[in-house]
């Protein structure tokens, strides 16, 4: 069984600090649905306010159509994955995982055969017996998710369930989560302010900052089109160029900044006049001039070689450095730190937003 | 010359036993000796320092009162004498009585030893259940100034010195004490018929879990307070009801704190004696008292001795089978 959760205009508030603000979202039955923000943003706030630890101040909270409001955590149909995971130390692996069917008053058989069962779900069939601490941070891991899937929730929250690990376990579990995920089929939230797990794992992804949700989206939505100048400096890299539009028509505009005139998409149809900033990729740019004019020179900072890719970083307005990547074929061999040159890209792939505050490195 | 025999073994028994305690944690870490850990001179210090200690003010005086309770209570002239022997007497007393009694035990004093142990029981109980609740709400529900608030509140009256604290309680508890009033001014009582709580121990065993209530609060603070929040969230949202919380998450990882809480105030109240001698009511005694009276009203200190031994083996050995039932080892409770 799988649930939908619906965020009605959920504002959550700690005396007079707003942690969410006005979050209004679906999350259909049996998504892979992320939380994406950088720390303190709130995401653990919604996840506490999903899981029922928290009520919401204003707004509310809908799982399966059913609204949540004065229903408490042991009542709702979800599981929380804590980022400390929360295992009982003293209890064994087996009765840890059956430690929700124990409080559904299951017989000792049964709990014993849904612990091995779910054992073998995640791989580790035969640890039943043993005691939490004996086993390493994956096997924890999966222990942790277990437990929460023995209780047959409709919803599973993980907040930054693989924080803890080292980066090989946590690209292996990646795959992981997500296999097991389809398995069972069920609603998956899951919080992080990895943007690579949120984008690699998710169908759809909602990028939060300062308790607002800036954009929800799928991955290549929100790669490609931020809705917010947030939302494109904080997902993947981009470089910024701040001005004034100049002109608008088709779709498009061009911005005057500090490089001379750049064209881009106009997605949000700027007028002449606003305070904006264009947004292009690394990938976008081009060494040399373009046909198109689209252009704009800059002296070369590094050139930096990393396999299969090259970065050449090229002076910014601001102290952030303009990254150029380009696959390794030679091409940038000749762009020597000192020199002098010009980058082009197509303004199809540049966005304009209004400004806005960017994420920080 | 006896005391020197007796001293002597004594010395070397509570050396060896400084030695083992001061091994054990060094070799089972495996990291550096205590030694090298606090420098020659420092070390030197704190192993005079403790033996001297535990030696002078623990064993010397303990040994010298077992020694005292094998032998006749005995003028002074007569000490040393042919008649100064080791005898089993006094204890012989305590089970059957004096020498030629009607009765085959010392019922008297037997009674007061086990109402003495059931009570102390039931006291360290009504103690745990007071303050488990006050413990854990101090340790995960409070936040920073309240619980800061909550423990002054605890720590206040213990201001008040016990003789005080208890005659207070005699003024709550009298038969035209406070309560008394209370409940005859709502009605719940008949003027004429004030419930004598002093006579049925009430106002006894309230003053002696009101004594100790710090020596259980602390322990089981302490360990309440080291159990990770997100522990008591995740059984929760599990679907766990809030006892089962505590019976499957809460107590097991506070069971070190429970022991050491519940051992201190054990012993502490099977070996009161103001609070007793203040509360009881006029029939009942506290095996202290009978021991008190040994030594003082009696002017028998052998056999006050024997009986102050005895109270300190049987509680020891009351509260080791105690923890073997509950699977608590000696080393978890000091933790
Ligand atoms: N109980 C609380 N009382 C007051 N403020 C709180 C409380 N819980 C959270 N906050 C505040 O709300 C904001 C959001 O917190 P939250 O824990 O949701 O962040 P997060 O996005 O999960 O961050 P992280 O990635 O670091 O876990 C923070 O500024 C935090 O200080
Ligand atoms: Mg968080």
């Amino acid at each position: 069984m799988s649930a939908n959760v619906e965020l009605d205009h959920v504002t959550i508030r700690f005396a007079d600090f707003t942690a969410v603000d006005d979050a209004h979202l679906r999350i259909e039955e049996g998504e892979f649905f992320s939380f994406l923000g950088p720390s303190g943003c709130g995401k653990t706030t919604i996840l506490r306010t999903i899981s029922g630890f928290l009520e919401p101040t204003e707004g509310s909270v809908r799982i399966g159509g059913r609204d949540m409001a004065g229903v408490g955590p042991n009542k709702r149909p979800t599981a929380l994955i804590f980022q400390n995971l929360a295992l009982f130390p003293l209890m064994s692996v087996a009765d840890n995982i059956a430690f929700g069917l124990e409080v559904r008053g299951a017989s000792r058989a049964d709990r014993r055969r849904r612990a091995d069962e779910l054992l073998s779900l995640i791989a580790l069939p035969n640890h039943g017996d043993k005691m939490v601490s004996a086993l390493s941070g994956g096997q924890k891991q999966r222990v942790a998710i277990a437990r929460a899937l023995a209780v047959e929730p409709e919803v599973l929250l993980l907040d930054e369930p693989l924080s803890a690990l080292d980066l090989r376990l946590r690209q292996h579990m990646r795959t992981e989560l997500r296999t097991i995920q389809r398995r069972v089929g069920i609603t998956f939230i899951y919080i992080t302010h990895d943007q690579g797990e949120a984008l690699t794992m998710s169908d759809r992804v909602a990028v939060m900052s300062n308790g607002v949700i800036q954009q929800v989206g799928s991955g290549p939505e929100v790669y490609n089109n931020p809705a917010t100048a947030f939302v494109a400096s904080f997902v993947g890299e981009n470089n910024a160029f701040f001005g004034k539009v100049a002109r608008a028509e088709n779709g498009h505009a061009m911005l005057e900044t500090s490089f001379g005139p750049l064209r881009g998409r106009n997605p949000k149809g700027l007028k002449p006049g606003e305070e904006a900033i264009l947004f292009v990729r690394p990938e976008g740019l081009l060494l040399g001039a373009g046909n198109d004019a689209n252009q704009f020179e800059s002296e070369i900072l590094a050139n930096e070689l990393e396999g299969s890719m090259v970065h050449v970083r090229l002076a910014g307005a601001t102290p952030k450095a303009i990254t150029v990547s380009l696959t390794n074929d030679g091409s940038a061999v000749a762009a020597r730190p000192g020199a002098r040159l010009k980058a082009s890209f197509d303004p199809d792939r540049a966005t304009i937003l209004p400004k806005g505050p960017l994420a920080d490195e | 010359m006896s005391e020197t025999l007796l001293v002597l073994p004594a010395l070397l028994l509570a050396g060896f036993g400084l030695a083992i305690l001061l091994r054990r944690p060094a070799g089972a870490v495996g990291g550096p000796g205590f030694v090298e850990r606090n420098g020659a001179v420092i070390a030197a210090y704190l192993v005079v320092a403790v033996g001297f200690w535990v030696l002078l003010m623990i064993v010397l005086p303990q040994l010298y009162m077992v020694d005292f309770s094998f032998r006749n209570n005995l003028p002074l002239p007569k000490q040393g004498g042919p008649e100064d022997v080791h005898t089993l007497k006094n204890y012989r007393y305590l089970l059957f009585g004096p020498e030629g009694s009607d009765q085959a035990f010392n019922w008297l004093h037997l009674k007061v030893f086990a109402k003495t142990i059931v009570a102390s029981v039931l006291v360290t109980f009504f103690d745990f259940c007071l303050c488990y609740p006050i413990a854990y709400y101090i340790a995960q529900v409070a936040r920073g100034g309240s619980s800061r608030l909550l423990f002054v509140c605890l720590l206040i009256p213990f201001w008040v010195n016990e003789i005080l604290r208890a005659f207070a309680f005699r003024i709550i508890f009298g038969t035209s004490g406070v309560l008394n009033t209370v409940l005859i001014g709502m009605g719940i009582l008949p003027p004429d018929a004030p419930i004598d709580f002093l006579r049925a121990d009430v106002a006894l065993y309230a003053g002696l879990s009101y004594a100790y209530v710090l020596m259980m609060v602390f322990p089981l603070y302490n360990a309440i307070e080291s159990l990770d929040h997100n522990q008591i969230e995740a059984a929760r949202d599990l679907g766990s009801p809030w006892w089962r919380i505590h019976w499957r998450v809460v107590m097991p990882h506070a069971k070190p704190g429970i022991a050491s809480g519940c051992v201190m105030v054990f012993m502490l109240a099977a070996g009161a004696l103001a609070t007793p001698q203040i509360l009881g009511g006029p029939s009942s005694l506290w095996f202290t008292q009978v021991i008190y009276d040994q030594f003082f009203q009696g002017a028998n200190w052998p056999r006050g001795s024997a009986y102050a031994f005895v109270l300190l083996v049987s509680s020891i050995i009351f509260v080791m089978s105690a923890m073997r039932l509950f699977k608590v080892n000696l080393g978890d409770i000091a933790r």
